[in-house]
């Protein structure tokens, strides 16, 4: 992707711009006008409701509508705010989850940077959310916020324990840190796919498949807390701190939060999909090999890759609307209790049958 | 240890029992309808708006009175024997110039109570449910069918008549009181 842009500009410093810039023009932007949309329709037709319709056919362009309303919006900031941090804290959340794509990867010829070191680099960048979160929630005076703020913030970071431990397991089965490479190896057919024991040989394979399941269970639920969603949605906790941490946010600024959350929602969902659902492969061979046309084969996997994610976000959703909001305590209580000692017990499983 | 691993299957199988549910509910058809541009049929004696049908109205006011919230306003004019009101639908002769039908919708309580007495059947609820308005006044129907001018000019009339009868059962009166007196004066104290 680099070098082929690097050609046809001629001129590195344009180049890296045009590489930031695509998967935010490519996927954040459009990705979180059709959630939006996609999030309210699966809401209500799983409440027997309709949803928007009056805008557009079916209410295809409610989020439009919604985006326009937005920017027309006044910039609230309340006197009492500490102004530098206020303005910068949605800023920095958005940084933090638009960061993320810059490891993601779309396709083979389609990956910000191939840094060798992409999962780690992930979660560690995830951390400037927690820290957007904690400061907009200080900054806006309000106890609502700093509640929804701390709670966020005690909530992420317990919840990363168990992903950290999660990755690490894949990584182990892997050999790498590197999401590209990752990818290329559950290359093929699905059954090489590392939730159904990745590309190894024989009964190892078969061995890894129930302690890929209990690894992807326990990633999906702490991912899911991550991003700070039903039912782990406590920082936002509509019925008790109006809005969490972005009570006072209006406008734009509003909109920020809000494309992060869908942005992460994504990120999340992609990482899940690079782990343990092969990544930018397609299950069943690709259309381009059949057909001899070399040049689709990326285009395809951008398709995977995108299709794969989605899925998991729609299965997000579908959860959200399943369960109810849970308790500071019982969040806490399945985080230290259930998640970590669990996912402590598949790296040692997982690790003795990759000894074998 | 037992119950540890009990509730972890529990916590498991039973969110996937609610997400089984809430996926079946993705594929019912929704219940509801597109207000504004489909409605649901009312039942058939749905009380709504009041109408009143003034080719049939004879101005009898029992409606008004039947009222118990007093939202209903009738002043009729007795009509000249000249005038030709026509027939109601159900062949009753009008004898009233209704020259004022003002029903303040804001007061009805719908308990159709009006309707009942009504001799013709010309006040009834239709099944008109929206009809908000931003001024209160504008919430005051009048249904007769006269303009202000022509029910002064009724009323006019119907006083000219009356007086013209008045002078003339007066004049009656005096003829008939100075006839009897000419008849036959020793009656007078008979009574």
């Amino acid at each position: 992707m680099y070098e082929y842009l690097n050609n046809i500009v001629g001129n590195e410093v344009i180049t890296y711009f045009v590489v930031a810039a695509l998967p935010l023009f490519l996927v954040v932007l459009p990705f979180a006008l059709i959630a939006v949309l996609a999030e309210r329709k699966v809401s209500a037709h799983m409440q027997d409701r309709l949803g928007p319709m009056r805008v557009g056919y079916h209410g295809i362009l409610q989020t439009v509508a919604d985006i326009l309303k937005l920017i027309q919006k006044e910039d609230i900031i309340i006197p009492q705010a500490d102004k530098k941090l206020f303005n910068l804290a949605p800023f920095l959340v958005f940084i933090g989850s638009y960061a993320v794509f810059a490891a993601l990867p779309f396709s083979s010829k389609f990956i910000g940077t191939n840094a060798e070191v992409g999962i780690f680099y992930i979660l560690a960048v995830s951390g400037f959310v927690v820290a957007g979160i904690l400061m907009g929630g200080w900054a806006s005076d309000n106890k609502y916020s700093l509640l929804g703020a701390m709670r966020s913030a005690a909530q992420i970071v317990s919840y990363e324990i168990p992903t950290a431990i999660v990755v690490l397991t894949l990584v182990m089965i892997t050999g790498t840190l590197n999401l590209g490479t990752m990818s290329e190896q559950q290359t093929a057919y699905f059954w090489n796919w590392n939730i159904l024991g990745g590309a190894g040989e024989g009964i190892q394979q078969i061995l890894l498949i129930p302690f890929m399941v209990v690894a992807f269970t326990i990633l999906f639920i702490s991912t899911l807390a991550e991003v700070n969603r039903t039912p782990f949605d406590i920082p936002e906790a509509e019925s008790e701190l109006v809005a969490g941490f972005h009570t006072e946010y209006s406008g734009m600024k509003f909109a920020m939060f809000f494309l992060a959350e869908y942005a992460n929602m994504f990120a999340v969902s992609a990482i899940i999909v690079s782990l343990l659902f092969g990544g930018y492969q397609s299950p069943f061979g690709y259309l381009g090999n059949t057909l001899g046309i070399p040049a689709l084969i990326p285009f395809e996997q951008l398709f995977w890759f995108l299709s794969k994610g989605v899925f998991f976000v729609f299965v997000q959703m579908w959860l959200r609307w399943t369960l109810p909001r849970l308790r500071v305590d019982q969040l806490m209580t399945v985080c230290w209790k259930y998640l970590i000692p669990y996912a402590v017990f598949n790296l040692l499983i997982v690790g003795i049958i990759t000894l074998i | 240890m037992k119950e540890y691993l009990k509730n972890t299957w529990e916590g498991i199988w039973t969110v996937l029992v609610g997400m089984k549910v809430t996926l079946k509910h993705l594929f019912v058809p929704s219940v509801t309808i597109q207000y504004p541009d489909v409605k649901l049929p009312l039942p058939e004696r749905a009380r709504n708006r009041l109408y009143v049908n003034m080719d049939d109205c004879i101005g009898c006011d029992q409606c008004a009175r039947a009222c118990p919230v007093d939202c209903i306003e009738i002043e009729t004019v007795k009509a000249l024997p000249t005038d030709d009101l026509g027939v109601t639908s159900n062949g009753k002769k009008k004898a009233l110039w209704v020259t004022k039908f003002d029903i303040d919708i804001a007061k009805c309580c719908y308990c159709g109570l009006c309707t009942y007495p009504c001799p013709t059947e010309c006040i009834y609820m239709t099944d008109v449910y929206e009809f908000s308005e931003y001024k209160r006044e504008d919430l005051i129907y009048n249904f007769s069918v006269l303009t202000p001018q022509e029910a002064e000019e009724k009323k006019k009339n119907y006083e000219k008549f009356m007086a013209e009868k008045a002078a003339a059962k007066a004049k009656a009166a005096a003829a008939k009181a100075a006839q009897a007196k000419t008849d036959n004066p020793n009656n007078s104290d008979k009574k």
